[in-house]
């Protein structure tokens, strides 16, 4: 998992396209979980590497109901089933993870357009039925009986400037991430600190925030 | 407030930090014949009697369960090598350098190959030992957190499970201290502090969220 960082070079985009070939899709797919588990607010879905596992997952499932039908020695199916399912799980996981912070954040979600289109199509679909189904709720269970200008689902009042009473993700929660390789001199955020050295390999407790990029551009990990 | 920051939602569980450590390889000496594994995971094999090679950790432990190897324990869970660890634990501040999921590793080996692991009682207590200064170490650090303000904290060499202990008390401290200070800064954002200053509870914050 962690081989090849000693060079401590500054990160090419060579060294980028280097550690891809070499990266597993499980690999990957476990880094997207463990990233999507760690950060606060919903990231880009990973239609191409989602779609390659499931084409593995059913490739596998296939080749281990070939085995039992053919007499394979029973260990031998075993442990390619227990690999499958670890993969089944991390898969499971993952979408699952994604359905958990859509549920959280529908209202948020959908009315900014930049998370709206980090979903996938069913993830879209489910997030409308959230929202709806929310709206509903609300509205059945409270906001009808309020008093006019208190209605809304969205606002505290109709005075509300903006959609004060939508729940969002807390973007400046700290992480703790990892990066592969020696990243350099990092400055936090423009308020005049210190530029943090990160090192490779080693932990660090930053703002979200801040390394978002580094995040989306696979350069950091989340732990 | 720190404590219910929902730290189911956003931590591994033990069990999901267990899964991703048995993913890190071992050396196992099989006692049978098996062709290669190809499996989603990489390929692995062949496996041969008496001839060492290189598997995951879960390969390895159901292996073992059927009795189908034995396991090398890796090189730093020995006596000697963790005697070293836990005087130059005690002797510096610094965390020394272990496997990220050392933990884990050791406890599933603990678990499920015990037979393989010459000294297990020695090796045990002193990985006991370890962890507990470390964890010391843990707390004596949070202390230092809290006469300092930072923005970035670096945890190194702290394993898996230990980052995942601290993790929900640190980042809401670190949080807090920078929202603290830049609140400071710019005195004139009026009222919004008291009503940002909610935590990440998701029920509270439907009503109470700011902004």
């Amino acid at each position: 998992m962690d081989s090849g960082d000693a060079s401590g070079y500054s990160a090419g985009v060579d060294d980028d396209y280097e550690s891809l070939l070499s990266t597993t899709d499980a690999e990957l797919l476990k880094r997207a979980w463990r990233n999507e588990k760690a950060a606060p607010e919903i990231l880009q879905f990973e239609a191409a590497l989602v779609q390659r596992s499931r084409e593995q997952i059913q490739l596998m499932e296939e080749t281990v109901e070939e085995f039992s039908k053919n007499g394979v020695d029973p260990l031998t199916v075993s442990l390619y089933q227990m690999d499958l399912d670890r993969t089944l799980f991390l898969l499971r996981s993952y979408l699952r993870t994604r359905l958990q912070k859509i549920e959280n954040y529908a209202f948020h979600i959908q009315k900014t357009t930049d998370l709206w289109n980090r979903l996938s199509k069913q993830e879209q679909n489910f997030a409308e039925r959230c929202v709806d189904d929310m709206e509903q709720h609300l509205d059945q269970s409270v906001l009808s009986k309020l008093p006019q200008g208190f209605k809304s689902h969205l606002k505290q009042s109709s005075l509300s400037l903006a959609d004060d009473m939508v729940p969002e993700p807390q973007l400046d929660q700290y992480v703790i991430c990892r990066s592969k390789r020696f990243l350099g001199a990092f400055q936090l955020d423009d308020s005049g600190e210190e530029p943090v050295n990160i090192e490779a390999n080693d932990l660090y407790a930053l703002p979200y925030k801040s390394i978002k990029p580094l995040v989306e551009s696979g350069q950091i990990d989340l732990v | 407030m720190g404590s219910q920051s929902d730290p189911h939602a956003f931590a591994f569980s033990a069990a999901e930090l267990e899964f991703l450590a048995e993913d890190e390889t071992v050396e196992i000496v099989p006692n049978m014949r098996l062709e290669p594994l190809h499996l989603i995971s990489g390929d692995f094999g062949p496996f041969r009697p008496q001839i060492a090679t290189q598997v995951p950790l879960w390969l390895a432990v159901a292996l073992k369960k059927r009795g189908k190897c034995t396991i090398r324990p890796p090189e730093w869970m020995s006596v000697e090598k963790l005697t070293q660890v836990l005087e130059a634990e005690r002797d510096s501040e610094k965390f020394q350098s272990l496997p990220f999921h050392y933990v884990e590793i050791s406890r599933l080996l603990f678990d499920h190959a015990r037979e393989d692991i010459p000294d297990i009682y020695m090796v045990r207590s002193l990985i006991e030992d370890i962890k507990d200064v470390r964890f010391h170490k843990i707390g004596t650090g949070l202390e230092i957190i809290s006469k300092e303000v930072t923005y970035a904290l670096r945890l190194k060499n702290l394993s898996a499970m230990e980052a995942n202990i601290v993790r929900p008390f640190v980042t809401q401290a670190l949080q807090t201290f920078h929202k603290l200070n830049t609140s400071e800064a710019i005195p004139e954002s009026g009222s919004i502090p008291s009503r940002q200053r909610q935590p990440v509870n998701q029920r509270d914050k439907r009503v109470l969220k700011g902004r």
